[in-house]
């Protein structure tokens, strides 16, 4: 505890970006590495345990450790470019923001972009994120190199594929639940733009949706469907299929390569929810019809990953009950779950707002790694809905039989029993886990609810 | 996962072009929210206290939260043989035994629930119902009932809170009244045991504002069940069922006090600003 006390320990309520299963915990900054190793060690006999906490974008309780220790990133030498190699190494606390805007100037990208740029490169690992590349590139632990972890008993373990692939692969997906990453070294993608070349299409129903998506053969694909929508516009949409513009592809006089953070509005924080139902459809439709048939053109990067980070704390508009995420991917052959989930949010009339739907390739090798290949679906729904749970726990186990499974970094409400039958890799990260960190010391409220830990 | 990402081709699966019709075949086999209710998770509770084992009312919130058969459910009352009876509830039911009159009985209750882990969620819904006829010579009886539907709950509350606020999370549910608002000569008692009740609830609610744990209180107006038989209803009367429906949806959100019916909170405002002397005059 004299550990704690040196490193500034404060209670604070902790939530996700979904604001919904807030808990309380003790948050730390340790003020160095040693400090960091001294105070996992000093966890001995505690019953919550510690966990590291980066973004906190996580919507349910990945990122939390209710009643234990909740260690903010240590800060560190943040973004190491290595041009020769193509690889950047980043310390954990670093934003993807932040690497981006540092590298794409030297031509270089990161090789998987998730939907907000604000995450933290360990925040990255402990998820393993994708981005609207998977079926090309794959999740993010097949483009790392390497992992720096403080492990359970408090020792610095540098991961390799050469040294340790199960623990490398077990760390990459494990919701933090291995251990402590100090930083990371990816590798990166060279472009020659700034630019990307975005094909948008508008589909009338989700056959059409699903029929585009796997036709697409481009770098770069995702629909956004209208989840309000019912009947036959069930799971319309509007398909973007896009690549890195070539130098060839842009007139000369296109700005420089550089990664700009537009400005951005502030969502305030709303006694009410501005997302019901009504204003939920009617955004949708209105969406959806302004729309072109099919439209190609240049957009700069951030446009094109990170839209949603325009308006920060977006997810205030679910109002004061929170959001949860709906993120699941169901293999190919079961596009029907899709349409299920898609009927269902409607009518339980959870108010369900924008859905995002992505095609994934191969499986990652991380035993706790969410991408498998299939049809990968996200949709926000305000939490407030009192069959929400319910309705959730239903779709679980139709997901579960399906052969999918659903995201951790997004879940809210997963059962222990859905849970372990989404994920059956689990032997081979358990294993992983009893050595890194033998005597459990990392915990989460994610955790203590699946049975991770 | 380390694999050249130029591997991960995506000609073999680009192959499965999506069913035609998937989106109808969906419809014939979705009947999403019948299905799902019956396997709901009850909002993540994995371990849940009702105190006051055969209350209607807290029985019938442990229904409403469609509680998933892993769920460890407490029943904390002095009836053990009745409740033990009581109709099926989903989960391992347990039964603690506990005399809301002893007040020492709070520490035995507390220690025994978070025995076997951390309880998420506690109902407080012990209580009795006496008529003021029958108190008004016995005030023995009214001390009773005071020790019971006040002094019981302060105790069991207060050492239950400090649990959940050192593990940073919990739900605390109290079962106020809409006799918490304002006294009737016809049951004045029972209101004052509420509306210290109440005026505890919200007191507690606001101490352990940002500590992980939350409280909803619960103001339901006259509920038709076992306590009230023999009573005459009051307008916007309601039933236990309907309460435990009102509770499990305002769990769902982030409220701090649910009124059942819920056009109770404006008639809750009009009791109150009705003049003293015609309050006394109103036959209820």
């Amino acid at each position: 505890m004299t550990v704690i006390a040196k490193a500034a320990a404060a209670r604070r309520e902790l939530a996700g970006f979904g604001r919904t299963s807030k808990s309380a915990a003790e948050v730390v900054r340790p003020a160095s590495l040693e400090q960091l190793q001294e105070l996992v060690a000093g966890q001995a006999g505690a019953a919550a345990g510690v966990l590291a906490r980066g973004a906190g974008l996580s919507y349910g309780d990945a990122a939390q450790n209710g009643g234990g220790v909740v260690v903010s990133p240590v800060t560190g030498p943040g973004v190491e470019l290595d041009a020769t190699n193509e690889l950047v190494t980043a310390s954990a606390g670093t934003t993807f923001a932040e690497i981006l805007t540092r590298v794409v100037p030297g031509g270089f990208i990161l090789p998987v972009l998730p939907g907000t740029r604000h995450l933290t490169v360990g925040g990255a690992v402990g998820a393993d994120v994708h981005g609207k590349n998977h079926r090309q590139a794959g999740s993010l632990a097949a483009w790392i190199d390497q992992i720096d972890l403080v492990d359970g008993t408090g020792g610095l373990r540098r991961l390799t594929p050469g040294s340790d692939p199960a623990g490398l692969q077990a760390t990459c997906g494990g919701m933090g639940l291995t251990g402590i990453v100090v930083a990371a070294s990816i590798r990166l993608r060279r472009i020659e733009t700034g630019l990307i070349r975005v094909t948008a299409r508008r589909t009338p129903d989700l056959d059409a949706t699903l029929s585009v998506m796997a036709a697409a053969t481009t770098e770069y694909s995702v629909a956004w469907v209208d989840a309000t929508a019912s009947g036959r516009s069930l799971g319309r949409g509007i398909v973007e299929t896009a690549d890195h513009a070539l130098l060839a592809d842009v007139p000369a006089a296109s700005p420089s390569l550089s990664y700009r953070q537009q400005p951005g509005l502030r969502m305030p924080a709303l006694p009410v929810p501005i997302i019901t139902p009504l204003t939920a459809r009617a955004f949708n439709s209105l969406w959806f019809a302004k729309a072109p048939g099919e439209r190609t053109g240049l957009v700069d990067l951030a446009t094109f990953f990170h839209r949603l980070d325009a308006v920060s704390g977006w997810n205030r508009a679910a109002g004061p009950d929170g959001l949860i995420q709906y993120q699941f991917v169901v293999p190919a052959g079961a596009e029907n779950i899709i349409a299920a989930v898609l009927d269902a949010v409607q009518r339980s009339r959870c108010a369900p707002f924008l859905g995002t739907l992505k095609r994934f390739g191969a499986i990652s090798a991380g035993p706790l790694s969410f991408p498998a290949p299939g049809w990968c679906l996200a949709v926000d729904l305000p939490a407030g809905a009192p069959s929400l749970r319910a309705l959730l726990a239903g779709l679980d186990i139709r997901v579960a039989s399906a052969g999918g499974r659903v995201y951790l970094a997004k879940d809210a409400t997963l059962s222990q029993n859905a849970f372990e039958s989404m994920y059956s890799s689990l032997p081979a990260w358990r294993e992983a886990r009893a050595r890194l960190d033998p005597l459990e010391r990392f915990q989460s409220d994610l955790g203590r609810r699946v049975g991770l830990c | 996962m380390l694999s050249d990402p130029a591997k991960h081709a995506p000609a073999a699966e680009r192959a499965s072009v999506p069913a035609r019709g998937a989106a109808a075949s969906a419809r014939e086999t979705a009947a999403p929210g019948r299905e799902a209710a019956a396997s709901g998770p009850g909002g993540g509770f994995r371990r849940v206290l009702l105190i006051g084992g055969t209350s209607e009312i807290g029985l019938a919130i442990l229904q409403a939260l469609r509680l998933s058969s892993e769920t460890e459910v407490l029943l904390a009352g002095r009836d053990a043989p009745r409740i033990r009876a009581a109709p099926g509830l989903p989960g391992r039911v347990t039964v603690l035994s506990y005399e809301a009159t002893d007040p020492a009985a709070y520490h035995s209750l507390a220690a025994a629930a978070f025995a076997g882990g951390p309880v998420d969620l506690v109902i407080s819904a012990a209580g009795v119902l006496l008529r003021q006829d029958q108190l008004d010579g016995a005030p023995d009886q009214a001390g009773l009932l005071i020790q019971t539907n006040l002094t019981s709950h302060v105790t069991a509350l207060l050492a239950i809170a400090a649990q959940m606020r050192r593990r940073g999370r919990g739900t605390i549910v109290i079962l106020s009244s809409v006799a918490a608002v304002r006294p009737r000569k016809a049951n004045f008692v029972y209101g004052a045991a509420k509306a210290g009740l109440d005026a505890f609830g919200r007191g507690l609610a606001d101490s352990l504002h940002r500590s992980g744990v939350r409280v909803l209180l619960v103001r339901p107006g006259f509920v038709i069940g076992r306590m009230t038989a023999g009573l005459r209803p009051a307008p916007l009367a309601t039933t236990p069922d309907r309460v435990g429906q009102a509770v499990a949806a305002a769990l769902a959100g982030t409220g701090a006090v649910v009124w059942v019916p819920r056009s109770l909170g404006p008639a809750a405002i009009a009791m109150r600003l009705i003049p003293r002397p015609l309050w006394r005059r109103l036959r209820m």
